[in-house]
């Protein structure tokens, strides 16, 4: 048997061993496929899910990192064909000297377009722009039952299927990316502090349709050492815009946009297991919020800056520990900003510790069933692993969210309670249904789908085993 | 699948009718356990623990019938659970008989104890071993005990049986690092359960509740031994060392 391997997701959680192959063309997508063994097999790209979704235990992991190949930008149109294997970090390297920035970018570069389209991702512009399957004119999918070349116009279920279908309707092996036009690599961006969360929703409700790119940042850290504070819930938001060649200073102007820095720290891999504990969380908040400017526009800022702060720092997750950590991710409708005050109070009330919520709007949804973006409020949670209450008062507001019509994110998810899936995903049949026709033998899945029960009515009695042995 | 807590979905038991298994099964299934394979020799008994498992929130319910005392026949009580599972989470190894001042130097009664404690678990576990690896995960959980950890002439003979089945848990834990199938250890005192049923309480003694809620808290925090109570872990770094004129004096 080939070498295994343990993998695990960015939080560190749940590693699980399994084969690994690293195809370099389609074929040997196509090839490992058809030769897949009951364990199953799911395609991974930088590993930068949370969770268990890009893991399959016992089964084959398709490595994907090498078909990364980068088209030419079509200067007219902005479209370019990509590997999905290639990282949104090494795409915009190649296409921004020429004007050409990523339609949508989540928090880190260090994603592949085909994790981008698995996932659906979103950015801080989701309001204006929607996520990156909407930025897709088109993708070569292999699947058990063939090589599709699929669109939204040609076979729509299948793709919109796989925009935000955790790799669970094929291995996306390339797509044609449509790129966003922009005249430099700087932001123009406004800062505004809150004292509380009602001040920063409002200001985001009103003022979010002027800008492409909004996100909040909110202290849901209790005060160092006291009961509870009166900070939990205050803001920082910042939105931007593009700059144009004229709004830089003119030595400047002239210079073609330029690609990012490199990383230019590295996290220790060994840290003392309670290194991120509350005190340290609740100090790195204060620091967050004091640095922000009361009020403050039009301030030039790289790109960089702006989109990756966390991108200069490689394996930070490792800063986290050996239990590792989680991030809790979900949405709810745009009249449901109290279960965003809810979470808050209710984690802040618990003493649990978060880095770094991030609060920000969703605009309308796109076509896919799985598809996590819906028009609301997001709110994203870094936690680390150890408080004792977080398991269940974690399971507590999974059932705020679900009441309230809302959903968690499965790219983050690693511990969602199963029964919740199709209330917080009314639409999963459609994803079960496109499966069922282009995996009919249930070759695609992962730790994920077998965790949550996304394969049920799926399986061919693999993993349920039989009932009455030994009887 | 384990979650990020470490919490189970599908679990089998070897030792179904366990009291100390019965709380564990509980607990796990009203959080995430859906899926529980009992296995023991009291086919009555194991309807019984199922119909609580059910109770509990489990959804698939299968019983195993094996006998420890057949020691050769552990690795196909160990397949008859997995392939009735399907993927397994975790294994709660349970099966145990303590022995009494009336078994010393009783040749019938020592194998019979060496063997259902010891000599069936540890083939047992290295079929389990086998079967998680292939998997590429999940945790096994051993009840070992604090007797194992400094053997008293009351039950000696079943004490030795648990030395060695924690130190052959020890050594299993290791060979399976980076195999992401992990082992849990855990040493309780005195438990009151039907083992126990009829004895005095030693001092601390404990209830087949707090093993539950020690393990499933072993379970997210990843320790390799958990102690219940907790403060035995304490208690017997002392006792390990007290000589031995003074431990047979010992009360409990
Ligand atoms: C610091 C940080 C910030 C983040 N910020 C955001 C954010 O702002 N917005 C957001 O939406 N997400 C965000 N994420 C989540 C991240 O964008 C997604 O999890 C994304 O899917 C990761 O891509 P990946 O290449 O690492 O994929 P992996 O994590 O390796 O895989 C994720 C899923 O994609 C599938 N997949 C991967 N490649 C393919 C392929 N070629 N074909 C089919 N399926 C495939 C896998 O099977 C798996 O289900 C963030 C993550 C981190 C670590
Ligand atoms: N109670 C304590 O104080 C204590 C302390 C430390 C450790 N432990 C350990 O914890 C585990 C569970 O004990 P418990 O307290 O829950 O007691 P228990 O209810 O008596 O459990 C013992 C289990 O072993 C089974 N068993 C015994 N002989 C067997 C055989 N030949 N074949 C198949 N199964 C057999 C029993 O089955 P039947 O129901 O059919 O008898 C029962 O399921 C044991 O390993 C024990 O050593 C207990």
């Amino acid at each position: 048997m080939p070498e295994r391997t343990l993998l695990c997701g960015w939080g560190r959680t749940a590693p699980t061993r399994a084969c690994v192959l690293a195809p370099e063309v389609a074929d040997d997508v196509q090839r490992a496929l058809a030769h897949a063994d009951a364990r199953g097999t799911v395609a991974r790209g930088l590993g930068r899910s949370y969770g268990d979704a890009a893991q399959c235990a016992g089964g084959v992991v398709l490595d994907m990192r090498s078909l990364a190949g980068i088209g030419d930008v079509d200067q007219v149109t902005g479209e370019v064909d990509v590997g999905a294997g290639a990282s949104l970090d090494s795409l915009v390297r190649a296409t921004l000297p020429s004007g050409w920035f990523l339609p949508v970018t989540p928090g880190t570069r260090q994603v592949t377009v085909g994790g981008a389209i698995a996932a659906d991702v979103h950015g801080k512009n989701h309001h204006v722009d929607g996520s990156f399957a909407q930025h897709v004119a088109g993708m070569t999918l292999a699947t058990p039952t063939g090589l599709r070349r699929i669109g939204p116009s040609s076979d729509p279920e299948l793709f919109w299927a796989t925009a935000g279908g955790m790799g669970l309707t094929g291995v996306v092996t390339e797509a044609r990316v449509q790129m966003l036009r922009v005249e430099t690599d700087q932001m123009l961006v406004d800062t505004d502090r809150f004292v509380d969360l009602d001040g920063v929703m409002a200001a985001m409700e009103h003022g979010d349709a002027d800008y492409r790119y909004s996100v909040a940042w909110v202290d849901c850290t209790a005060a160092l050492g006291a009961r509870r504070s009166g900070h939990t819930g205050r803001a920082v938001l910042t939105r931007a815009r593009h700059a144009a060649r004229d709004d830089l200073p003119p030595p400047d102007r002239h210079r073609a946009p330029s690609p990012p820095p490199s990383t230019w720290l590295r996290a220790p891999r060994r840290v003392p297991p309670h290194l991120l504990h509350t005190l340290s969380i609740a100090a790195f908040n204060e620091a967050w919020y004091r640095r922000a400017p009361r009020h403050r526009t039009t301030e030039l800022q790289s790109m960089w800056r702006f989109f990756h702060p966390l991108d200069g720092v490689a394996d930070w997750n490792h800063l986290y520990g050996p239990r590792g950590f989680l991030q809790y991710q979900f949405a709810v409708g745009p009249g449901e900003g109290a279960v965003v005050a809810a979470v808050i109070s209710e984690l802040a009330d618990r003493r649990i510790p978060s880095f770094l919520a991030v609060l920000k709007r969703f605009g309308p949804s796109a076509p896919g069933p799985l598809s996590f973006p819906v028009p609301g409020w997001t709110l994203a949670l870094d936690m680390p692993i150890g408080p004792p209450a977080l398991r269940a008062c974690l399971d507590g507001l999974d059932e705020a969210v679900a009441a309230a019509g809302g959903r968690v994110y499965l790219a983050k998810d690693a511990r969602l309670r199963p029964e919740l899936l199709d209330t917080m995903y009314p639409r999963i049949g459609e994803l079960r249904t496109v499966r069922r026709r282009v995996d009919p033998e249930g070759v695609l899945r992962s730790d994920l789908s077998r965790r949550l029960g996304l394969d049920r009515g799926l399986d061919r009695g693999l993993d349920r085993g039989l009932d009455r042995v030994g009887d | 699948m384990l979650d990020a807590f470490g919490q189970p979905q599908s679990l089998v038991v070897l030792g179904g009718t366990s009291d100390i298994a019965g709380e564990v099964v509980r607990t796990l299934a009203q959080r995430r356990c859906r899926t529980v394979v009992l296995a023991g020799r009291d086919r009555d008994g194991l309807d019984r623990s199922a119909d609580a498992a059910r109770a509990a929130g489990a959804e698939r319910v299968v019983t195993v019938v094996f006998d420890a005392s057949d020691v050769g026949g552990a690795a196909r009580a160990v397949d008859d659970c997995f392939d009735a599972a399907g993927s397994v989470d975790m294994v709660l190894l349970a099966v145990g008989m303590l022995s009494h001042q009336r078994d010393e130097l009783d040749v019938e009664r020592t194998r019979e104890i060496v063997s259902t404690t010891y000599a069936w678990p540890a083939g047992a576990l290295t079929r389990v071993a086998a079967r998680m690896s292939e998997q590429g995960y999940g945790r096994i959980v051993v009840l070992s005990s604090v007797a194992a950890v400094r053997v008293r002439r009351a039950n000696f003979v079943y004490a030795s049986a648990k030395a060695g089945l924690d130190a052959f848990s020890i050594g299993l834990g290791e060979a399976l690092r980076g195999s992401g199938v992990a082992v849990q250890i855990v040493r309780p005192g005195f438990v009151r359960s039907k083992m126990t049923a009829g004895l005095p309480d030693a001092p601390l003694a404990t209830t087949p509740e707090a093993v539950a809620r020690a393990i499933a808290a072993g379970l997210e925090s990843g320790a390799p031994v958990v102690w219940v109570p907790g403060v035995l872990r304490w208690v017997f770094g002392v006792l390990r060392l007290v000589p031995q004129a003074l431990w047979r004096r010992l009360p409990g």
